[in-house]
């Protein structure tokens, strides 16, 4: 049995840039992997979630699968926190929004220039598109947010450091942006 | 008439015909405000400068100064509503931070950070908004209006051309554009317009000009709003 913080993360529509600023805080992590430990996440390959303290979700709500994903993850987590534009409004992925979802599938598999045989991916195992893709507080309640595009390393260290300490996290200025 | 008046316990004189937010700016108090801009007529419409003047709520850019005015700007529940105010405003429209050129440099951006607004609180409506961008120069992505109507008075009053509009009521309010197509080519705006510049938000850009300025030296990278706005929003007084 160990004391160390557990932290779960995934990207659901997501493109891993904030998985990859978590990374940023480079040597800073030698510390960090001191006082926290890894649960689901792709940095450990562990496929569900048990009992964890925080919850790093990437990526807004694009499919069935992420909508398990996310429940499972507010199930386990003690605290959630919505990480980079995507979690929190739905970020470059909701731009099909505006789009039918017939119109954007048969555009990336029947239409559009350069696809080879075409036709619209129906393996029952892959997950149904929802037809907005949605931020992740509109399906789960969320406790914190991370704004960025991505949130930078020294965001991540912020929000993790008052969390392991106990506080509420808070952002000064200069750490709030939107891009 | 003019005098004195408080804001949040500061004194600040005001000359004849001064609004509280025009008082205010003269003595380098931040008012939040997005549909307001020195120089222009005052529309009173985006809400964020509500202020108690004498223990009733006012637009501090519409409301007249007056000599002994108790005027309270900031507290936390005020903060909260220009908060949700702002979140509303991010929600109604289609407001992508990442890919747009204006930001950095975008009041409502600059207002948000300014009330430490981390996520956008309300569900999206993803409203359905045009693009527009018939015109060489100037190009208006509709996604992205805040309805301030600082465009409208622009072209009205201080171009003299009337090329803005807002159209219609409620979630189906909309700009329009005054040309025979409804198209920004067909219209008589050119880009030397105070209406091709004045849009607090990336609804109307300069073509050719985006990210000529690198993030970290932007307006809003380092300094907010309330420490900015008094050196950006140049005047326009004839």
């Amino acid at each position: 049995m160990t004391n160390k913080i557990k932290i779960a993360t995934t990207s659901l529509a997501g493109c891993f840039g904030c998985h990859m600023s978590f990374l940023d805080m480079d040597e800073r992590l030698v510390d960090l992997a001191d006082i926290i430990e890894f649960d689901r996440s792709p940095f450990t390959d562990i496929e569900h979630c048990s009992p964890c303290d925080i919850g790093l979700i990437e990526g807004g709500v694009c499919n069935s699968e992420n909508i398990h994903v996310l429940r499972e993850f507010r199930k386990n987590c003690k605290t959630l926190i919505a990480v980079g534009a995507c979690a929190i409004n739905g970020g470059l992925p909701a731009l099909r929004n505006f789009v039918k979802l017939e119109d954007c599938l048969l555009e990336a598999y029947r239409d559009g220039i350069g696809v080879d045989n075409p036709q619209i991916p129906n393996d029952p195992e892959l997950p149904l598109l929802l037809d907005k893709v949605r931020p992740i507080h509109e399906i789960v309640k969320v406790d914190y947010f991370m704004p960025g595009c991505p949130p930078s390393a020294d965001v991540f260290l912020a929000f993790l450091t008052a969390l392991i300490e106990g506080r509420d996290p808070s952002l000064p200025y200069k750490l709030i942006h939107y891009d | 008439m003019s005098g004195t008046l408080t804001i949040d316990d500061q004194i600040i004189p005001f000359s004849d015909g001064q609004t509280i937010i025009e008082a205010a700016r003269t003595a380098g108090v931040y008012i939040p405000h997005l549909c307001h801009r020195p120089g222009y007529s005052p529309h009173g419409s985006c809400k964020l400068c509500t202020v108690f003047v004498n223990g009733r709520q006012c637009s501090a850019c519409t409301f007249p100064a007056a000599d002994g005015q108790k005027v309270i700007s900031t507290n936390e529940d005020m903060q909260q509503d220009r908060l949700r105010i702002t979140q509303m405003l991010f929600v109604e429209g289609n407001h992508f931070c990442p890919s747009c050129e204006k930001s950095g440099n975008c009041q409502l951006q600059g207002v948000a950070y300014h009330l430490n607004m981390l996520d956008n609180h309300f569900p999206h409506f993803y409203a359905q908004r045009e693009m527009d961008a018939s015109h060489p120069d100037i190009l208006i992505d509709h996604n992205r209006c805040i309805f301030c109507n600082l465009c409208v008075r622009a072209s009205r009053d201080k171009d003299g051309k009337n090329v803005f509009a807002i159209a219609g009521r409620g979630i189906n309010k909309r700009l329009i554009i005054n040309s025979p197509t409804g198209k920004l080519k067909d219209s008589d705006i050119s880009m030397d317009d105070c209406a091709a510049h004045v849009c607090p938000t990336g609804a109307i850009l300069i073509k050719h000009t985006g990210y000529q300025v690198p993030i970290g030296e932007r307006i809003y990278d380092h300094q907010p709003i309330s420490q900015v706005a008094c050196d950006t929003e140049a005047d326009h007084d004839e």
